[in-house]
């Protein structure tokens, strides 16, 4: 078997009383792009620092391209692309200066131009980074992540404050990366967003997975029961949970003369079932 | 060529595993920090004008409100001054703007990225060693262009003088750096660097003799001054630009060449091992 390019059991991380990670496993296989979702305070970020050696940790093992990130060299660093949820970069520098500067930390970097036009800065390659927009600057931080030609990046809720079309812009960026044979691991809370680009994901909640698996395996999985609504005569909405929604319809059409007022026959989408195990959680 | 060794892989038209391929080396890496710290510091007008004109500002008021002849001394209080103000103004550049910026960097999270690079630590200090050295000449011409011009100042002729400028300047700017760099942990944020910074620096120019003459501090006071770097630098300062005769207004009567070089020199290394031992990447937030 390949050496795994993540490899985290039993992760142990706690703040004060707060248990932010609560005995996390991850395995996650090079070239694979694997998706970490959960909401807010779940803990992704701290795991995320932890794999970037941002972070110590309380207990567990970590392995990432085969080393602890706790007590890893600049060499292992030159394999790793970071790209953070908040933006930091130099205010008064270019776009085009900060990113080759970049370039040179590393031993084998990708060329400036090429990153530059990735991520759709071309036009704003001359402008100093303190005249970008909150987007703009985000799609930096991806120059900045990946302009190192990492071989892991880690990437840390990458689109809060993208609008769609440079969401959209980012995930093709993610899927090219993929391509190449880069491992990319992301945190992210938008679902549409796991679900577009991971090929495995994992759903966290107070410090521990609770689901994980292909999105559309999850979804099978955990969403096998149909809802339908309708409107009773007296205007009372009502909803039922079934895995036979057929057989409520027909009751419905015999209950009902004619038209059932506010029919809806509901498959849950991979937000209710993410939304169900984040919120009832721990039982599943 | 500097375009060519940033691709390697394509100089060489193989492909080397990540294992093989060169690290950039600390010593460049920090030459070209330091331009980029230098590119950033004077882009940034305001930051520019306030480092330089603060000391050029207090330097005229009271090299021009104090001109008397000091009693015995052969000189004026404006070429004392002229001294005095140069050693508190390459402290500021040095131990003030190093105190600040870098806590800002810190709070911004410009360290953090920078440890999530391959970037070697030495090469993060280096560009601060070169911004430090090119700010603290630059701060030095401009105030000794104004002693000499408008305060009487003459600039020594003799090389002793000069090397003794030489020795005082680096060990005075390479302590204050240091110590910039070790405060630079002690503010919570960025916003609060510059009040965590600006007052020990404020105490220290009061106590080490820049705008009162040492003679003129309670004798404890002077003490504690002369534990710091700053007082030494005025003293070593004054050595280079007054006549000797000025010597008389020194607590010892004499320049005291070898302990101003003990206690700069003990600076450096006292704040090298808190530099060592404070320094963080992360607020600590």
């Amino acid at each position: 078997m390949t050496e795994l390019a993540v490899d985290v059991r039993g992760l142990r991380k706690r703040y004060g009383d707060l248990t932010a990670v609560d005995g996390l496993d991850l395995r996650i296989r090079p070239g694979e792009v694997f998706g970490l979702l959960g909401p807010n305070g779940a803990g992704k970020s701290t795991t995320v620092e932890i794999l970037q050696g941002h972070r110590g940790r309380d207990g567990g093992t970590v392995r990432v391209l085969g080393a602890d990130p706790a007590t890893a060299d600049r060499r292992w660093r030159s394999r790793i692309g970071i790209v953070w949820q908040d933006e930091s970069a130099p205010a008064e520098l270019t776009v085009r200066e900060t990113v080759e500067h970049f370039a040179r930390y590393y031993p084998k970097p990708r060329d400036p131009r090429d990153v530059i036009s990735l991520v759709g800065l071309d036009e704003k390659a001359g402008s100093r980074i303190k005249e970008l927009s909150g987007g703009q600057r985000r799609r930096l931080d991806v120059a900045l992540g990946v302009i190192g030609s990492p071989e892991l990046l880690l990437l840390d809720e990458p689109t809060t404050g993208f609008d769609p079309a440079a969401r959209r812009r980012f995930w093709e960026v993610v899927r090219l990366l993929a391509r190449e044979g880069t491992t990319i691991v992301l945190t992210t809370h938008y679902l549409e967003e796991a679900e577009a680009l991971a090929d495995r994901l994992a759903v966290i909640t107070a410090g521990r997975i609770v689901a994980e698996g292909e999105p559309a395996a999850l979804r099978e999985r955990f969403g096998h029961e149909a809802t339908v609504t309708w409107t009773e005569p007296d205007g009372t909405a009502r909803s039922e949970r079934t895995a036979t929604p057929t057989r409520t319809v027909a009751g419905l059409i015999a209950r009902f003369d004619g038209e059932i007022p506010g029919l809806r026959v509901g498959r849950p989408t991979l937000e209710d079932v993410y939304l169900e195990l984040t919120g009832q959680g721990a039982d599943r | 060529m500097s375009e060519a060794d940033t691709t390697p892989a394509a100089a060489t038209g193989t492909t080397p595993d990540a294992g093989e391929a060169v690290l950039p080396g600390a010593w460049r890496l920090g030459l070209r920090r330091g331009a980029l710290e230098l590119k950033q510091f004077f882009r940034q007008r305001d930051q520019v004008l306030f480092t330089f004109a603060f000391p050029v500002v207090f330097l005229t008021l009271f090299a021009s409100i104090f001109s008397d002849d000091v009693e015995g001394a052969g000189i004026t209080a404006s070429q004392l001054y002229v001294a005095s103000m140069l050693a508190a103004g390459v402290m500021s550049t040095s131990f003030q703007s190093l105190g600040i910026s870098i806590a800002i960097e810190r709070d911004e999270k410009v360290l953090r990225r920078l440890r999530g690079t391959p970037m070697p630590v030495a090469a993060y200090f280096l560009g601060k060693v070169w911004l430090v050295l090119v700010t603290c000449l630059m701060e030095a011409a401009v105030l000794l262009l104004i002693g000499t011009v408008a305060f009487g100042v003459s600039l020594p002729s003799d090389l002793t003088r000069w090397l003794t400028f030489g020795w005082v300047f680096l060990l005075g700017i390479t302590g204050c750096a240091l110590l910039g760099i070790a405060i630079s942990s002690l503010p919570r944020t960025g916003r609060s660097a510059s009040s965590v910074v600006v007052l020990p620096f404020l105490v220290l120019q009061f106590i080490s003799g820049v705008y009162i003459p040492i003679g003129d501090l309670p004798g404890w006071l002077a003490g504690i001054g002369a534990l710091f770097p700053l007082k030494w630098m005025c003293q070593g300062f004054r050595s280079v630009f007054l006549p000797d005769s000025a010597a008389v207004i020194e607590q010892a009567g004499s320049w005291e060449p070898g302990r101003t070089a003990l206690v700069l020199a003990a600076w450096c290394l006292g704040g090298l091992v808190l530099c060592l031992l404070t320094f963080r990447w992360h607020g600590r937030r």
